[in-house]
C-alpha cells in the first residue's frame, strides 16, 4: 500500500472541495469579545421541543407554507437525488442531476433553532455518487463530508440551524463543477424566530448555467460540455432549469394591488446574476440573503452560489419580465421569465400609450435609403414588390424585430414567429389587422400555444405597414404575396375585432 | 504487480474463508480463453504513484475480456450457496444484493444471462474471482486495461477516446443494460468504459481519503488547490469520477450499475 497511500492523499484532495465552501460570519477568526450578540449564538435556543416534524418540501416555483411555531423543532428532511432525462429547451433534451427530481432542487424551510435530521437518498438508478453542502449549516464542509451516497444508499446527518437567512445548497462531489452544471442546486430558508412578513405570494426562482455540446436549442439530446464550462461559455442561462419554465402557461401569476416576495437563488456554476424584473422596482431587497434590507431596488446581483429576497408591490397589470439584465443571457441564452399580474388598470400610476403621432425624422440617412425609394416610387405610381421588400426590411428591424428576432423566429413561448408561419400564411389580409390593431389572447402558431400582448402598431403609416407585410411574406419561407398602401388604409378604417389588444388608444 | 491488500482486508479473508469452498468450479489454469495477457509496464496513472507525477508500475497480468455475467454468477452462487441472496451474511453484502434477481437462484427477466451481474459486493466478486482462481484487477491494472481502444494501448488523449466515456456518464441509466461484449480493445478486453462500473481490489484505498479529510486551516488550502489542478486536466477528469464513485463505497455495499471482472498474474 505504500505508493496508493500517497495517491489516495491526493485522492482525498480531490473530493474535498467542499472544503472550499466559506460559511457565516460564525467562524469569523476575530469576532468581537461580545460574542452572545453573533447571530449564530443567538440562534440557538435550546434543545428541540415537541415531537419530530417532517418538513414540507416543494418543487420550484412553490415555496413551501410559513411555519407558525414559537419553538425550535427536530426537523426531519428527506431529500433523494435522481439523475434524469429532461428537455432543457423545446426539443432539447438533456440529462440532469437532481435534488428532489427538479432543477432547482426541493424547496426546504426551517426555523432559526431549529435542529435538522437530514436524509440524503441516492436513487439505486443513479449512476453516480453525491453529497449536500448546504450553506445554512455551520459544520465542516455543510454537511458534505457526512453526506456522500453511493447510488442506492441513503445518509444522515443532524444540524443546528444557527443563522437565519436563505442559503443555497449543492452537490459537493468531485467534479463539483459539473455536479452543479448538471442542476444539483437549490435553496433552503431559515426563518427568523418571529417569521417573515405576510406577503400575498412567496415563488421560488433559481438561476443556473448550463454547458452542452450543440449550440444553444440545437434539437436532440446533449450531453454536458466541460470545456466550455471552464471556459465559462454557457450554451444556456435558464431560469429554473428550463427555457421556458416560467413563462407561457407556467408564468408566476399575481393580482394588482398584491404583495410578491421572490426567493431568488443562482447555482451558478459560473455566472453571477443581474437579477432585473423588467417594469418593476424592488421594494425590499435583502441582498445576499442577509438580514439588513436595502430599499428601492432596480438591479440586484446575485452571486453564484448565493441567493436574494426580493418584494414587490403590484400596482398596474401587464406581463412583468424576470431577467439577467446581463441581457444577452435574457434574449439569447433563455434568461427569462414572466410574473403575470391581472387586475383593474390604473391610470394614475401608468397611462398606457397617450400620445401616437408620426415621427419622421430625418429620412434620407444612409440605413432608412431603402424607405425613401420606395416612397418616392410608390408616389410616382412605379412602385415594385422588390423595393417594397427593401424598404420593409429596413422597417423591419428595430420595430418589429425587438420581440419576432431579425430571423423572424420570434421567441418560444413568448412571441410567435413569422418565419414559415402557418397563421400568417392561412390569412396574409388577417396580418394587417394586427398590426394596425394589435392583438391580445390565445393563439397557436406552428402548432404553439402563445398567449401574450401585441399592441397596436399605430405609430406606423399605411406605407410602411404595406412595405413591412410584403417583406415578411417575402422572406423565411413565407407564401409570398404583395400588401399595399391602400389594402392597410382600408383594414384600419375597420372597427377593431374581438380579440385585438384591449388597451385602445 | 503482485501487491497484498491491506491489512484489514486481509484479515477480513480470514474470517470469510470458511465460507469459501473453492472447490466445485473448474479452474482452467493454463489457457483460460476468458482471460487475455497484457503486458504491463509504467503507467501514467490519474493518481500518480507518489502524488506528484511518478508513473505506476503495472506487472504483466492476465484480464477477463469480458466481466462476470448474470449466468456465470448464477452458476457460482449454484455451487456455493453461502452466496445466495438471503444466506449470505449482512456484513458481506447489503440489503441490494442481487435483488433485481427474481429468486436466490433465478435470474427472471430484469436479469437476463448475458447481461453483466449488477448489485453485488466486492466480497462477493472476490469470492467469484477465487472460483476462477483469480482475484480482483488492482485500480492501476484496471485503469491501465481501459486507457487503451482498438488499435492503442494508451488512447487517452484522443478526444474521441474520452467522449465515449463520458456519453455514459451522461445517459440516465432507467433502460436495461446490453449484454457483455462490446468491441475489444488492442488487448482483447472489452467493455471497460461504457457498461458497468467495476470493483477494484483496492477501492478502499480511495476510501481513506473520504474518511480522514479532515478541514484545518493547512490542509484546507492545499486540498482545495490540488483538487482544483487535477480537475484542469480534461484527460483526467473522465477517469476521476470512476474514482470518485469507487470512493464513496464500502465492501458491502452493492449498485444497480456496479459489476466486476476479475485478473490474475501471469
Amino acid at each position: 500500500m505504500q505508493r496508493l497511500s500517497v495517491s489516495a492523499l491526493l485522492a482525498a484532495s480531490m473530493l474535498a472541495l467542499a472544503a472550499c465552501s466559506s460559511k457565516p460570519a460564525a467562524e469569523l477568526p476575530h469576532a468581537p469579545a461580545v460574542s452572545t450578540s453573533l447571530p449564530s449564538q443567538r440562534g440557538d435556543f435550546g434543545p428541540p421541543q415537541g415531537e419530530p416534524i417532517q418538513a414540507v418540501l416543494t418543487s420550484p416555483p412553490n415555496v413551501p407554507p410559513p411555519i407558525h411555531r414559537n419553538y425550535p423543532a427536530k426537523v426531519i428532511v428527506e431529500l433523494e437525488v435522481v439523475e434524469k432525462e429532461m428537455p432543457i429547451s423545446e426539443g432539447v433534451s438533456y440529462t440532469f442531476w437532481t435534488f428532489g427530481g427538479t432543477v432547482p432542487g426541493s424547496f426546504i424551510r426551517v426555523r432559526q433553532g431549529d435542529t435538522v435530521e437530514f436524509h440524503l437518498k441516492n436513487a439505486p438508478d443513479s449512476k453516480m455518487p453525491h453529497n449536500i453542502d448546504l450553506h445554512g449549516v455551520t459544520g465542516p464542509g455543510g454537511g458534505a463530508a457526512s453526506s456522500f451516497t453511493a447510488p442506492g444508499h441513503e445518509s444522515q446527518f443532524t444540524f443546528k440551524a444557527l443563522n437565519q437567512g436563505i442559503y443555497v445548497y449543492h452537490c459537493a462531489t468531485a467534479p463539483v463543477g459539473m455536479h452543479i452544471a448538471n442542476g444539483m442546486y437549490g435553496l433552503i430558508l431559515v426563518e427568523p424566530p418571529e417569521g417573515l412578513s405576510p406577503v400575498d405570494h412567496e415563488y421560488y426562482v433559481m438561476q443556473g448555467d448550463f454547458y452542452t455540446t450543440g449550440k444553444y436549442r440545437e434539437k436532440g439530446h446533449q450531453p454536458f460540455d466541460m470545456e466550455k464550462a471552464i471556459d465559462e461559455h454557457p450554451t444556456y442561462v435558464l431560469f429554473n432549469g428550463k427555457e421556458g419554465a416560467i413563462t407561457g402557461d407556467n408564468a408566476l401569476a399575481a393580482k394588482t394591488n398584491e404583495t410578491v416576495r421572490l426567493f431568488v437563488g443562482n447555482g451558478g456554476p459560473n455566472l453571477v446574476s443581474s437579477f432585473h424584473v423588467i417594469g418593476e422596482i424592488f421594494d425590499k431587497v435583502q441582498p445576499e440573503g442577509g438580514t439588513h434590507p436595502q430599499e428601492n431596488v432596480q438591479t440586484t446581483l446575485i452571486p453564484a452560489g448565493g441567493a436574494a429576497i426580493v418584494e414587490f408591490h403590484t400596482d398596474v397589470p401587464g406581463s412583468y419580465v424576470l431577467v439577467d439584465h446581463s441581457i444577452f443571457r435574457a434574449f439569447n441564452k433563455g434568461a427569462l421569465g414572466i410574473l403575470k399580474v391581472d387586475g383593474p388598470e390604473d391610470k394614475l400610476v401608468y397611462s398606457g400609450k397617450e400620445v401616437d403621432s408620426v415621427y419622421l425624422g430625418d429620412r434620407s440617412e444612409p440605413n432608412l435609403k431603402a424607405v425613401s425609394v420606395a416612397a418616392q416610387a410608390h408616389a410616382a405610381g412605379t412602385q415594385t414588390k422588390e423595393e417594397q421588400v427593401a424598404a420593409g426590411k429596413q422597417l423591419f428591424t428595430g420595430t418589429c424585430s425587438v420581440c419576432h428576432q431579425d430571423n423572424g423566429e420570434g421567441l418560444a413561448n413568448v412571441f410567435p414567429p413569422l418565419a414559415k408561419s402557418d397563421y400568417l400564411a392561412a390569412d396574409p389580409q388577417r396580418a394587417i389587422s394586427v398590426v394596425t390593431h394589435g392583438l391580445s389572447g390565445k393563439l397557436t402558431v406552428n402548432g404553439h400555444e402563445y398567449d401574450s400582448v401585441m399592441p397596436p402598431m399605430a405609430q406606423l403609416t399605411d406605407d410602411e405597414v404595406a412595405n413591412i407585410l410584403t417583406y415578411v411574406l417575402n422572406t423565411w419561407g413565407n407564401p409570398g404575396g404583395r400588401i399595399t398602401k391602400e389594402d392597410v388604409a382600408r383594414e384600419r378604417a375597420k372597427p377593431a375585432p374581438a380579440n385585438a389588444h384591449k388597451e385602445e388608444h | 504487480m503482485a501487491r497484498r491488500p491491506p491489512r484489514w482486508l486481509r484479515l477480513a479473508g480470514w474470517l470469510c474463508l470458511p465460507l469459501m469452498a473453492t472447490g466445485g468450479m473448474p479452474v482452467a489454469l493454463a489457457a483460460d480463453e476468458r482471460y487475455a495477457a497484457l503486458p504491463g509496464g509504467e503507467f501514467a496513472s490519474v493518481l500518480p504513484a507518489d502524488g506528484k507525477a511518478a508513473p505506476a508500475q503495472v506487472a504483466p497480468f492476465h484480464l477477463r475480456t469480458t466481466p462476470v455475467t448474470n449466468a456465470e454468477f448464477l452458476a457460482f452462487v449454484t455451487a456455493h450457496p453461502q452466496w445466495q441472496r438471503g444466506r449470505v451474511a449482512g456484513v458481506l453484502a447489503d440489503a441490494g444484493y442481487l435483488s433485481h434477481w427474481v429468486g436466490p437462484t433465478a435470474l427472471g427477466a430484469a436479469a437476463l444471462p448475458q447481461q453483466p451481474v449488477t448489485r453485488v459486493s466486492w466480497f462477493a466478486a472476490q469470492a467469484y474471482c477465487e472460483t476462477e482462481g483469480a482475484r480482483l484487477p488492482t485500480w492501476y491494472e484496471w485503469e491501465y486495461a481501459a486507457a487503451a481502444d482498438a488499435t492503442r494501448s494508451d488512447a487517452r488523449a484522443d478526444p474521441a477516446w474520452r467522449e465515449r466515456v463520458l456519453r455514459w456518464y451522461g445517459r440516465p441509466s432507467n433502460t436495461a443494460l446490453p449484454a457483455v461484449g462490446g468491441e475489444a480493445n488492442v488487448y482483447g478486453v472489452r467493455d471497460l468504459n461504457g457498461l458497468v462500473w467495476e470493483w477494484v481490489d483496492d477501492f478502499n484505498a480511495l476510501l481513506v481519503g473520504v474518511d480522514s479529510r479532515d478541514q484545518d486551516g493547512a490542509d484546507k488550502l492545499r486540498f482545495c488547490g490540488a483538487g482544483a489542478i487535477s480537475m484542469q486536466e480534461k484527460e483526467n477528469y473522465a477517469t476521476l469520477m470512476r474514482v470518485a464513485m469507487l470512493s464513496a463505497l464500502k465492501a458491502a455495499n452493492t449498485t444497480n450499475n456496479l459489476g466486476f471482472r476479475c485478473a490474475k498474474p501471469l
